[in-house]
């Protein structure tokens, strides 16, 4: 059994994106017990699976690992990774929280030695990749993965193969007997983190996503354009493994839309911007990037980036919603609109297109299971009606990794306080 | 200037959005358009030979006041009602009924296109159908053959003779319906009557004189 040392002065942190690890610490810090959940086998959230940050254009494992070196250094923070919340009840001050564990089949003496990953067959989805390659069924998650430690997926369990990833472990770390348990926990005060997910382009249905190889998201290009992603950093179309040197960027792609999500996400068209960058990096003169665009919002400090990718020779901007996208005989995405700039028809063909997505919460105010406020599109609002439940990051909106921190500072304040009036005995 | 014309004009003076947004048919949506642009790309019909100009260009004209250029323009008269736009305009503005409300308006202005085809057809087709309470297919279309001419009637007539067998085989089309005035519906009165309340009613809501 998973033992969880937890009392109605504890904060609770759901999500270990950047936002809940933020949150985790800061409370931390200030001496507070804290105990993190989170759904991934990892800790980092959706921000590990980019190549590079804007606008620094940092790698993301950089600022993670500050995270992770306090993160270790404080035995205030319990983590539980492969945790879901189930169940909340009671009020502000004092709630009960049940968490479902799902057995990750390999215990703490993993030393990552890679043996199991070694002795397995099977290959399934890289969900890390997005679904872009495969991985054997006894992996790592990803090169950062904290914890470091193994896991095994549930389909090689009860297998010969399942014996023979346990019987190659020196470490007896292998424990198919692990079973799915649910703890239940006491905490004041809940930071909610649990960041976003990708809209589905597949909703989007005049750019064929999923039907046409060569239409992707800006999420799988970033695993693209990073050395650790499946094609080893190489911009390869997913039809037939040319190289993209003409790609589009086609943004709102289901934001600012009436019939998708209402609000702008706010990131893509920096995101869009940074992968310019991407294609240049890779390709210098040869390659070339086209921004097809309502309009750019680059968000106030964001203006000299924007300036910087307009000076180059080789990004075009076009202004205008793409109305539809067709597939030439040798896998081009064509591109079918009006630029909006002299109303003149294009019917272009780019090697590859990539959708500017837009962010929805991956857990709507509704699907919490305690009441909470949220906006029209499931972002959980900050009201005083919540209680001593405090949204944080892209839980709360489609933010930036800056203003994402920021927001889980604040929530981390709110849920300090509340803790601290538990503990005098006023709340 | 037509009386409404003039009416019109004094009424509204420069403010062109407004007069649209409350004498055409849906014209209040025309300040939601965003300018994206995907209602000019996903319209089907070759604006650059045909049109003057695509949808979000003539919402912009309105919201800029180009009210001769608007009203006298054919493009809204070419619009066939696919329904392409409306579909995935983001703002869900119902472009498709703003064609068509533009294009009645301009037309009732006395500003449309006078050898404008879709106005011919759309004339015809309103005469015919209101005074009887039924289409007649065979008059409907002898009038849109014959509009330029006997000489043009007979060779539209006759390219076409083949279809028209074909209809009238399919027992679609009744030959008889050319002889009298065809048939009809049994409240012809009760029709025109309905008719004339509802041209009643728009003018009150529209503040037009009856
Ligand atoms: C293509 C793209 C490029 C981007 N590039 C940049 C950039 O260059 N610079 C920048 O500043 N920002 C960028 N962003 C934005 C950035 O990704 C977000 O700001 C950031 O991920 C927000 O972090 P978060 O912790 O709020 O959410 P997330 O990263 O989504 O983390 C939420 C965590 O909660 C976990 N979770 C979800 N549901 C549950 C549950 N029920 N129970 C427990 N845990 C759960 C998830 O597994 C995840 O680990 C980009 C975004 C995209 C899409
Ligand atoms: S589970 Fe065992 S074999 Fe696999 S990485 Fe960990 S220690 Fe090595
Ligand atoms: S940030 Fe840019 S691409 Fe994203 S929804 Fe807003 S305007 Fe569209
Ligand atoms: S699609 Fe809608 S918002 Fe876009 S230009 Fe046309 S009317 Fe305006
Ligand atoms: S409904 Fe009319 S305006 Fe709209 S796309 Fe079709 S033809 Fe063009």
């Amino acid at each position: 059994m998973t033992s969880v040392v937890a009392t109605n002065q504890t904060i609770l942190v759901v999500g270990g994106g950047i936002s809940g690890m933020t949150a985790a610490l800061e409370a931390a810090e200030t001496g507070k017990q804290v105990v993190l959940v989170e759904k991934n086998p990892y800790l980092g959230g959706r921000t590990v699976q980019l190549y590079r940050y804007f606008p620094k254009m940092c790698h993301p494992t950089c600022g993670l690992e500050i995270n992770l070196r306090r993160l270790k250094a404080n035995p205030r923070i319990q983590v539980l990774t492969m945790a879901e919340v189930t169940g909340i009840s009671g009020a502000k001050g004092d709630y009960s929280v049940s968490v479902k564990l799902a057995p990750r089949f390999v215990n703490e003496n993993c030393t990552a030695c890679g043996e199991c990953n070694k002795a397995a067959t099977t290959e399934i989805d890289d969900a890390f990749n997005y679904n872009l390659g495969k991985v054997k069924a006894a992996y790592l998650p990803n090169d950062m993965a904290y914890p470091q430690r193994y896991v095994i997926d549930p389909s090689v369990v009860g297998t010969a193969e399942g014996q023979a990833i346990k019987a190659a472990c020196k470490y007896s770390a292998v424990d198919l007997d692990m079973k799915e348990e649910v703890v239940t926990l006491n905490a004041g005060a809940i930071v909610w983190a649990t960041g976003w997910q990708p809209y589905d382009a597949a909703k989007i249905t005049p750019y064929r996503y999923g039907e046409f190889k060569n239409v992707i998201t800006n999420v799988e290009f970033e695993r693209l354009a990073d050395p650790h992603g499946p094609t080893g950093g190489k911009i390869l179309r997913p039809s037939d493994g040319k190289e993209a040197r003409n790609v589009a960027f086609i943004q709102c792609a289901g934001s600012r839309d009436e019939n998708h999500l209402r609000h702008c996400s706010r990131f893509c068209c920096m995101a869009s911007l940074k992968q310019t960058r991407y294609v240049d990096e890779a390709f210098g003169a040869d390659g070339k990037s086209t921004i097809y665009y309502i309009d750019i919002r680059a968000i106030d400090r964001f203006e000299d980036f924007y300036q910087q990718v307009q000076a180059n020779p080789n990004v075009s901007f076009v202004k205008s919603k793409v109305a539809r996208i067709t597939e030439d005989k040798n896998g081009d995405p064509r591109l079918w609109g009006v630029n909006t700039e002299g109303y003149i028809r294009y019917a272009e063909p780019h090697d590859l297109v990539v959708l500017a997505v837009g962010m929805e919460p991956s857990v709507k105010n509704v699907a919490i299971p305690i009441e909470v406020l949220g906006d029209s599109s499931g972002f959980v609002m900050a009201d005083p009606a919540n209680g001593g439940i405090f949204g944080a990051g892209c839980a709360t909106n489609a933010l930036d990794v800056n203003r994402a921190v920021q927001s889980a500072t604040a929530a981390a304040l709110g849920a300090v306080q509340v803790v601290s009036k538990v503990a005098r005995g006023e709340a | 200037m037509s009386d409404m014309n003039q009416q019109m004009t004094a009424r509204y003076k420069n403010n062109f959005l407004k007069e649209i947004e409350e004498q055409a048919e849906m014209g209040d949506w025309v300040k939601m358009c965003m300018q994206c642009g995907v209602c000019s790309g996903s319209c089907p019909t070759n604006f650059h030979s045909a049109w003057d100009h695509p949808p979000q260009e003539l919402f912009m004209m309105i919201r800029a006041g180009k009210r001769d250029e608007v009203l006298e323009s054919g493009s809204m008269w070419n619009c066939v009602s696919c329904y392409n736009c409306y579909v995935r305009c983001p703002r869900k503005v119902p472009i498709t009924h703003i064609m068509h409300g533009l294009a009645e308006y301009a037309y009732r202005l006395g500003k449309a296109p006078k050898q404008q085809p879709t106005q011919f057809l759309s004339k015809t087709f309103w005469d015919n159908a209101t005074k009887t309470g039924r289409v007649n297919e065979v008059k409907l279309t002898q009038t849109l053959y014959f509009k330029n001419g006997l000489m043009d009637g007979i060779k539209q007539a006759m390219a076409m003779q083949s279809v028209a067998l074909g209809l009238v085989k399919a027992k679609r089309l009744n030959p008889m319906e050319a002889v009298g005035g065809g048939h009809k519906c049994k409240d012809i009165k009760g029709i025109h009557a309905m008719l004339a309340k509802a041209r009643e009613l728009e003018a009150q809501r529209k503040g037009r004189a009856a």
